[in-house]
């Protein structure tokens, strides 16, 4: 697989103060990438770096094969970037504000209606962008940020404002995009919605990157305890195995802790033991849980 | 290129369409067109010198108080106020250069400000051969001067403020700014000069000084490139000033394309070099 976006040793300092410290890491084509972390980690400012609007103080950023604070656009154009609180020209309709960013993208025509039906503006084309809502904005936003099929989006915040079904048709929309080769890197808060969308997961605190992998491998490394759960018919009572205590939960069901490793070996004791059992989860540390520990883990470091 | 007429259109479609264009046009055409009839009241009609004239004189005086009014207004917003929405971001992540987002804006604000003289003023001209007046090349040529000239003093104006809308930081401090460079080049330079002339009773203030002066202020070249030329400058009396301060049109004229040049090349130059 080719990388798409490269970045070496980046540092960026605003007036003495590092937004961003040595940071490397690169996106490959046909890689959905989650960017991880508290509101001033650094987020926006690497995603700026890769679109070339700031340059790095110490480092060197590639994307698509070039340095894109260098002035030429041949990568650009190949690029879709939607902005944490996009806003457009309120004069104009949806359709021209689409059809000004085609042109400058040098994307066909024929884009434009295609995108609007895609993102559910197309009725609501030939109204003025300041009669829209946050969400049907944010959707106009996607919509440009899909012309001209990009190799690269980076989707900065990009679910905020948009409804549960609007979610869910953006993630199809992301889908396709990946099918298509390209690479997606979205920042987010919303992590547990992301969990199941992405193939990879950094995240970052006060500029640096603090873990880097899928959700498996980061699970792997924080070691987090998986949490087997289970319920009874009638008369079932919790197996009785050494070194096993079990909390009990409502409704009857209990729940203990165990390693990854340990986690089949207890499964299968557990089922051997007792003919009452009704229900058996198993729940992995979610996204949400990882990132909590890789933050207290880096501030036990410090 | 084709980027810079893309942005250019967009500034004139959104000028269109928040009505800019529209208004302009109209507070233009109004004035122009009641300073044709009014203002012929009291030099009693087409007697003496040509009714075209008159009009190109009160004309320039208007155009010297409204025109740079109206392209500080529509331009000290330009970059700044897309920063401050947010759309500057967006805009800037297409395969786009920072110095032709400058120049494809100035352009678009030229050719509105240039739609809204040439209507606005050429109404006034319609109207008077309309009534039936006489009028002859010579004041025909002035008149396209004018039109011209207030073209040109609208670049200016418009370049300035991009200069101040990319230095600054906040919309109201770029809004600030424009008023203050308004205040200097329309009321406050002449009246300082006008005092330091007073009190200098030509002693150390020679021809040269004061051709000097008058070129640093963009607003006094074009009054000088008006006032002085054909038949209006008999009816102004600039025409004495005219004849002391020894300035050509041409040198008119190229004092008011510079003072465009220099504070547009400068705005790209600080816009391509801003962190955003």
């Amino acid at each position: 697989m080719s990388e798409t976006v490269c970045l070496t040793g980046v540092t960026k300092t605003y007036a003495g103060v590092e937004a961003i410290r040595d940071a490397s890491y690169s996106l490959k084509a046909s890689e959905t990438v989650a960017l991880v972390g508290h509101n001033g980690a650094g987020k926006t400012t690497m995603i700026k770096l890769m679109l070339g609007l700031i340059h790095p103080t110490a480092g060197s950023v590639r994307v698509l094969g070039e340095n894109p604070a260098a002035g030429a656009f041949a990568a650009r154009r190949k690029l879709g970037y939607l902005p944490e609180h996009v806003s457009f020209n309120m004069a104009l309709t949806g359709a021209e504000t689409l059809a000004f960013y085609a042109r400058l993208k040098g994307a066909p025509k024929s884009d434009i209606p295609r995108l609007l039906e895609h993102v559910g503006l197309a009725d609501a084309a030939r109204r003025r962008v300041g009669t829209y809502s946050k969400g049907m904005r944010q959707r106009l936003g996607l919509a440009q940020a899909l012309l001209g099929e990009p190799a690269l989006l980076l989707l900065d915040e990009p679910t905020t404002g948009l409804d549960p079904a609007l979610r869910r048709h953006f993630y199809d929309l992301l889908q396709a995009m990946r099918a298509a080769g390209a690479t997606i890197l979205m920042s987010s808060h919303a992590l547990t919605e992301l969990e199941s969308q992405v193939d990879r997961v950094i995240i970052a605190d006060r500029g640096r990157v603090i873990a880097d992998g899928s959700i498996e491998a980061l699970r792997a490394i924080a070691k987090l305890p998986v949490r087997l759960r289970l319920g009874f018919r009638d008369a079932g009572s919790p197996p009785d195995i050494a070194g096993i205590r079990w909390r009990p939960l409502g409704g009857g069901s209990v729940e203990t802790e165990t390693t990854p490793e340990g986690k089949m070996e207890l499964i299968r004791r557990i089922v051997a033991a007792n003919g009452n059992l009704a229900d058996l989860d198993v729940i992995v540390p979610t996204l949400d849980e990882l990132y909590a520990h890789f933050l207290s883990r880096k501030e036990a470091a410090e | 290129m084709k980027n810079l007429c893309v942005i250019a259109l967009k500034e004139i479609q959104e000028g269109l369409r928040n009505r800019w264009v529209l208004a302009t046009t109209l507070l233009l055409a109004a004035l122009a067109l009641s300073l044709t009839f009014l203002g012929n009241a009291p030099t009693g009609s087409g007697i003496g010198s040509g009714r075209l004239d008159v009009v190109i004189v009160s004309l320039s005086s208007l155009t010297i108080f409204l025109i740079p009014l109206i392209a500080l207004l529509i331009s000290h917003d330009a970059i700044v106020g897309e920063m401050e929405r947010g759309t500057m971001l967006l805009l800037l992540s297409y395969p786009v250069g920072r110095r032709q987002v400058v120049l494809g804006k100035f352009l678009g604000h030229l050719v509105i400000l240039a739609f809204a003289t040439v209507a606005g003023y050429g109404a006034a001209a319609v109207a008077l051969v309309a009534s039936g007046a006489s009028i002859d090349a010579a004041s025909w040529l002035a008149f396209l001067s004018l039109i011209g000239s207030s073209v040109l003093l609208g670049a200016v104006f418009i370049a300035i403020g991009f200069l101040a809308s990319v230095t600054v930081r906040e919309r109201s401090t770029a809004a600030g700014v424009a008023i203050g460079v308004w205040l200097l080049f329309v009321l406050i330079y002449d009246m300082a000069l006008l005092g330091v002339l007073v009190v200098d009773q030509g002693r150390t203030i020679g021809a040269g000084a004061l051709n000097a002066l008058l070129l640093v202020n963009p607003t006094d070249a074009y009054r000088l490139l008006n006032f002085g030329a054909g038949g209006a400058g008999t009816l102004t009396g600039m025409s004495g000033a005219a004849a002391n301060a020894t300035l050509g049109p041409g040198t008119l004229a190229g004092a008011l394309v510079l003072w465009t040049a220099l504070p547009l090349i400068l705005s790209m130059l600080l816009f391509s070099r801003k962190e955003l």
